[in-house]
């Protein structure tokens, strides 16, 4: 009797906390299809006539297709570039644990506290030209993640025969051929999930672009939304478009990768 | 097997030198920076100043002290909100429950959404006169709950809090969840054998099985939170006035407004903070290495 009442009332818990996570979503979806005056009310009833216009108004006015390919680029490139270089590293500093190497994995540890000094990282853009490029931004959201990647991915490393680099040394292979042919498909796991996490992580944030995007084309879709916003925030219906549209490749992403996730973030606490 | 040859060192350089480059070295020049009047108009270059910034950010009465204070503030009450309740949900749903795996992914997703259109929506949400929480308060006969949200004094704070709460006990309560299916289900039987209650099954062997995810968490929430930009800049943008600005929005309004080394100045600060917490954080991890 009493568990089954104990078990009552955590349902009603959860139900209702998930209803605080999901409510807030339906209300940004429903009002994104709704006229002006009906939007303003932001109300939770269904719209009175489903105007999927808004989105056609949002994708042209909010230039976000521009902002889409812009963070598409940043997220890919910045992820997958970040991942494989810091996989190279890891693998040699977990296989080879002199105390050069010790030291050098604690010393880019560290860099996962410090705030970046982006007022002094333009200075340094400026001097060798790099300032307000694309080419600038990947380059600020790599040096960003590498203490992360390092540490997620050197802890992985560990879980790799050695006796598996010994044959293929054997047979011939050179460290490149050992690397990217042996090592890295064993890989793969810890690999998908620090792509991921830092996919997700570069698509979010908004301080980077603030800062070292003078030029409106290099916004990436955070920052289209941000300053259509500021223009239109009579417009809720536009807002609450622009808002599902920059949350959709995210939240497919989550739901695709949820397992690669979940584990890598999980795999930290075991280790601490 | 030469381990040299079949490790080489050159696999290292991108990163190291990417990190030292263009991530520790802005760090380095900040405090250089901090310690000159550089500001928009410095064509001819920068004249050294001492200390002015530090005594400006000290005694001026633009209160740049109270944003370091906020943060701190922050820091510690943003932490102490989403870690216990974290616990209590994970402990919640670690046991069989129906319906588990789906509760854990919906309160999982905030935390994959950028922060800064969690803050549109919450901006909307904490609208007084048409926002959702208000008109629902009404619905429920609870109107005298009804409040400015993000701009009286006294209520900004907790709604920032309860904004950034309900992006990050998701994240918080999966890590513990990870923690908690690390304990033996012997260790819980062996406490009721001997009689222990919730509670105490809580105290003596939950939390003390938990340090490793309890470090990892505080770890996270300690460095995010000192850092903490997007939420309060979208929501409240530092205000009402200066109410709720922290050192990362000072740093940035001075930096919009052409004032580079009293930004830097500020940077300087939050990278000393940081820094003294995260080489002790690493200075731990490495003891506990050689340990093993």
């Amino acid at each position: 009797m009493k568990k089954t009442v104990i078990n009552i009332l955590k349902q009603f818990v959860c139900i209702v906390l998930c209803l605080i996570v999901v409510v807030p979503f339906y209300m940004v979806l429903v009002n994104s299809f709704k006229t002006k005056n009906e939007a303003a009310r932001m109300n939770l009833s269904l719209p009175k006539e489903w105007l999927f216009s808004n989105y056609l108004v949002v994708i042209k006015e909010g230039n976000l297709l521009q902002g889409f390919a812009n963070s598409f680029l940043y997220a890919f490139v910045s992820a997958a570039a970040g991942v494989i270089i810091c996989a190279m590293a890891a693998f040699v500093i977990n296989r080879r644990k002199t105390k050069r190497n010790r030291r050098i994995y604690y010393f880019i540890l560290c860099g996962f506290f410090f705030p970046v000094n982006f007022v002094t990282l333009l200075r340094i853009y400026n001097f060798i030209g790099i300032a307000n490029t694309r080419l600038g931004m990947i380059i600020a959201f790599i040096s960003g993640m590498i203490p992360f990647c390092i540490f997620t991915i050197s802890n992985f490393v560990s879980s790799i025969p050695v006796e598996i680099d010994e044959a293929a040394v054997i047979d011939g292979a050179s460290p490149l051929i050992l690397f990217f042919r042996i090592i890295m498909p064993l890989m793969m796991p810890v690999l998908i999930t620090t792509f991921l996490l830092q996919f997700m992580g570069v698509w979010s944030d908004f301080m980077t672009p603030l800062y070292l995007s003078a030029n409106s084309k290099m916004w990436p879709m955070n920052l289209a939304v941000y300053n259509f916003f500021g223009k239109m925030n009579s417009y809720w219906q536009y807002v609450f478009a622009d808002i599902i549209l920059t949350c959709l490749p995210v939240i497919i992403l989550y739901f695709i990768g949820q397992k690669y996730i979940i584990s890598g973030l999980t795999s930290g606490s075991v280790k601490m | 097997m030469h381990k040299e040859k079949v490790y080489p060192g050159y696999f290292l350089i991108l990163p190291v030198v990417l990190y030292i480059v263009f991530f520790l070295l802005p760090c380095l020049m900040g405090i250089g920076y901090s310690l000159t009047d550089w500001n928009v108009r410095s064509f001819q270059g920068v004249n050294f100043v001492g200390l002015d910034n530090y005594i400006e950010i000290f005694t001026s009465n633009r209160n740049y002290a109270q944003g370091i204070i906020n943060t701190l503030k922050f820091t510690v009450i943003s932490n102490i909100i989403k870690i216990t309740s974290a616990l209590f949900l994970a402990v919640m749903l670690q046991k069989e429950i129906k319906g588990r795996n789906l509760y854990r992914s919906v309160l999982y997703i905030p935390s994959v959404l950028p922060f800064m259109i969690i803050g549109l929506i919450f901006k909307s949400i904490l609208n007084y006169n048409t926002g959702l929480l208000n008109r629902t308060l009404d619905f429920l006969h609870l109107g005298f709950l009804k409040q400015q949200w993000l701009s009286d004094l006294d209520v900004v704070w907790k709604a920032i809090y309860g904004v950034d709460a309900w992006r990050g006990i998701g994240y918080v309560m999966t890590i513990f969840l990870a923690g908690l299916n690390t304990i033996p289900v012997s260790y819980y039987e062996a406490a009721e054998i001997d009689g222990a209650n919730f509670f105490q099954k809580l105290r003596y062997v939950t939390l003390p099985m938990l340090t490793g995810a309890i470090t990892i968490n505080l770890v996270f929430g300690i460095t995010y939170g000192l850092k903490v930009f997007d939420i309060v800049y979208v929501l409240t943008n530092g205000g009402p006035g200066h109410a709720t600005e922290v050192l990362t929005t000072y740093s940035y309004t001075l930096f919009a407004n052409g004032k580079y080394g009293m930004a830097t100045a500020l940077n300087t600060i939050l990278f000393v903070i940081t820094a003294l917490i995260g080489i002790g954080v690493v200075r731990y991890m490495s003891k506990m290495e050689v340990q093993q």
